[in-house]
């Protein structure tokens, strides 16, 4: 089973929107977002939900009062400030369990936190599989590894393509998320920023040995940043797989909820998409 | 006053306007770009960094010849970042969260406190603007105790360019926060996002204005949403290739295009006053 995962380091390059347009021409590939922060694939599929789990990603302490003697024990033990003589700060709590192990009294339970779900649904595409992390809760790289084990279950058990949408940044869900990735397909923008982020990128698909391939989005915004973009990755030795001009109506097929499917930014799209699938 | 600038979704623009907004204010600010995964705010505002110092976490330090191989701190550490073979303990150092179980709870002291670096902070200026940017190092998990280090240097005026999304670091950013600028795009992907941000705002009790970037290239769908939840709409960037460009080049707006440094000028006003209400 093969796997390629997007990513763009920095969020906005329009990494869902190629996704969305990838999905199209991925035929017999099982889609994935692992944007569990803020998931968009699904706005564009719109997919037909077929099920739905409960995620349990991390545990909370929960205190008896009845038991509880203010001795402050805990207090002392939290390293994160977050919980005051058997009061506890949900925000700032990292689930650790410390305070459940040192307090004198066995005051202190540690429950599981309902911290999102997971859906299971089918598109025109293929099967989809993305999540949504309830607010201001943790544990989102456990999310992000979730959705991709029942998505590569499914990929493996109808023997298809995986084609998975990346969380932005460089941090534990996108690690998460290219954790046995067979490509990372980096969609990026001609900005400074994005030749910045680009590198970041890069030095962490090395770091975990997973091959990298580069496409720009919106090119025609600054040519000459686009020159350098690809000089970049010339000089990196990472695979250019093309350029993708910019246009509005990319935002137009976007604010009908719709992958773009016509016209050049299409067909550059469905180009840079065939050599990514002559990587694998 | 302590302005957070958040967005649900990368790439709407929020740096450029935390950055435009510092150059803007009249008095000195300090900015703090706290998107340590990638932090971008230098590529714009472009300061001389004069210091950086490590981030350190706690995590254990084993000592082999204490060790009785009770198996205690494997219990304790919720995050599995322990395993234990005879007598040799392997300390999994992605995985550790430095809360300090298994240091506090092996009863033979064979743990003790050692400090493993995870990123930097790095500070400057940029004419009347402090800089300070955290940056995680590569391959680390954990950008919340980066953010937490960054949050000390915060001063009486200050802008924080948060990271996208709605997740622990994005909290760690905007906690206790006097108000918070959402930048946002009005498109569905932008609505959606911005949705998500506004309940995490609530649940952090820290006001939200919002600022729509690309405003021509869209719908009514935001402006909308914000009508309904009484959001105050406090600016509208429209779509303008001479921004676009600015920003591909690295160089704020407001520098280019004095009509901006007087609307980011008069935001920042309103925001000290707290004439920011729907
Ligand atoms: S350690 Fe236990 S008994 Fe003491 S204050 Fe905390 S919860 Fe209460
Ligand atoms: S579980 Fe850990 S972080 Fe949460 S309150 Fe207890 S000691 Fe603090
Ligand atoms: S400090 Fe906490 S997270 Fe780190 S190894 Fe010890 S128990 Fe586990
Ligand atoms: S708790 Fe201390 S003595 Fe027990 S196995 Fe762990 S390191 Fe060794």
């Amino acid at each position: 089973m093969k796997e390629i995962v997007v990513l763009s380091g920095k969020g906005g390059t329009g990494k869902t929107t190629l996704t969305g347009v990838f999905a199209t021409l991925g035929q017999r590939a099982v889609l994935a977002d692992a944007d569990v922060d803020a998931s968009n694939l699904h706005i564009l599929l719109n997919p037909v939900k077929e099920y739905e789990e409960p995620f349990y990603g991390s545990q909370q302490p929960v205190v008896d009062q009845n038991k509880c003697t203010r001795c402050g024990v805990c207090t002392q033990l939290c390293r994160f400030d977050a919980i005051d003589h058997g009061e506890v700060d949900e925000l700032n709590c990292e689930g650790c369990g410390v305070c459940f192990h040192g307090c004198p009294e066995k005051a202190i339970t540690m429950e599981p936190v309902l911290s999102g779900h997971l859906y299971r649904g089918s598109t025109p595409y293929g099967p989809f599989v993305w999540a949504e992390l309830g607010i201001a809760q943790e544990a989102s790289g456990k999310l992000v590894a979730r959705v991709k084990e029942v998505a590569r279950e499914i990929a493996r058990q109808e023997d298809r393509l995986l084609v998975v949408d990346g969380p932005p940044g460089i941090g534990c869900p996108v690690i998460a998320s290219v954790s046995g990735a067979s490509l990372v397909l980096a969609v990026t923008e001609p900005t400074a920023a994005g030749k910045h982020d680009l590198g970041r990128l890069l030095s962490l698909t090395r770091h975990f040995g997973v091959p990298l391939a580069v496409c720009l989005n919106k090119a025609t915004l600054d040519e000459e940043m686009a020159d350098k973009i690809e000089e970049f990755c010339r000089e990196e030795g990472v695979k250019f797989l093309g350029r993708i001009p910019f246009a509005r109506e990319v935002v137009k097929a976007l604010i009908h909820r719709q992958p773009v499917t016509e016209g050049p930014v299409a067909e550059a799209m469905q180009e840079v998409w065939r050599r990514a699938l002559s990587l694998l | 006053m302590i302005v957070a600038v958040a967005s649900g979704k990368g790439g709407v623009g929020k740096t450029t306007v935390a950055v435009n907004l510092a150059l803007a204010a009249e008095e000195e600010v300090i900015l703090l770009d706290s998107d340590v995964e990638e932090p971008n705010a230098h590529l714009l505002l472009r300061p001389e960094i004069e210091k950086e110092t490590p981030v350190p976490l706690l995590v254990p330090v084993f000592h082999r010849e204490r060790c009785t191989g009770c198996g205690k701190c494997i219990e304790v550490c919720a995050y599995h970042a322990l395993a234990l073979i005879g007598r040799e303990l392997l300390i999994f150092d992605k995985m550790c969260h430095a809360c300090g179980g298994c240091i506090y709870f092996c009863p033979e002291k064979a743990l003790t406190e050692g400090e493993r670096v995870i990123g930097i902070l790095q500070e400057g200026r940029a004419g009347k603007v402090r800089f300070v940017q955290g940056r995680m190092s590569v391959g680390e998990a954990l950008a919340v105790p980066v953010i937490k280090k960054l949050r000390e240097k915060q001063g009486a005026h200050t802008i924080i360019d948060c990271p996208p999304g709605t997740s622990c670091p994005v909290i760690q950013a905007v906690k206790g926060a006097d108000f918070c600028l959402v930048v946002t795009e009005p498109t569905p992907f932008g609505q959606h996002d911005l949705r998500l941000l506004i309940e995490m705002l609530r649940v952090l009790k820290v006001p939200a204005g919002v600022i729509i970037n690309r405003a021509d290239l869209g719908d009514e769908e935001v402006e909308e949403y914000c009508r309904q939840e009484g959001i105050p709409v406090l600016l509208k960037i429209p779509f303008d290739l001479e921004i676009a460009r600015s920003f591909a080049a690295g160089v704020p707006f407001v520098a280019r295009l004095p009509r901006w440094r007087q609307a980011f000028s008069d935001l920042w006003q309103r925001l000290k006053r707290k004439g920011v209400r729907a």
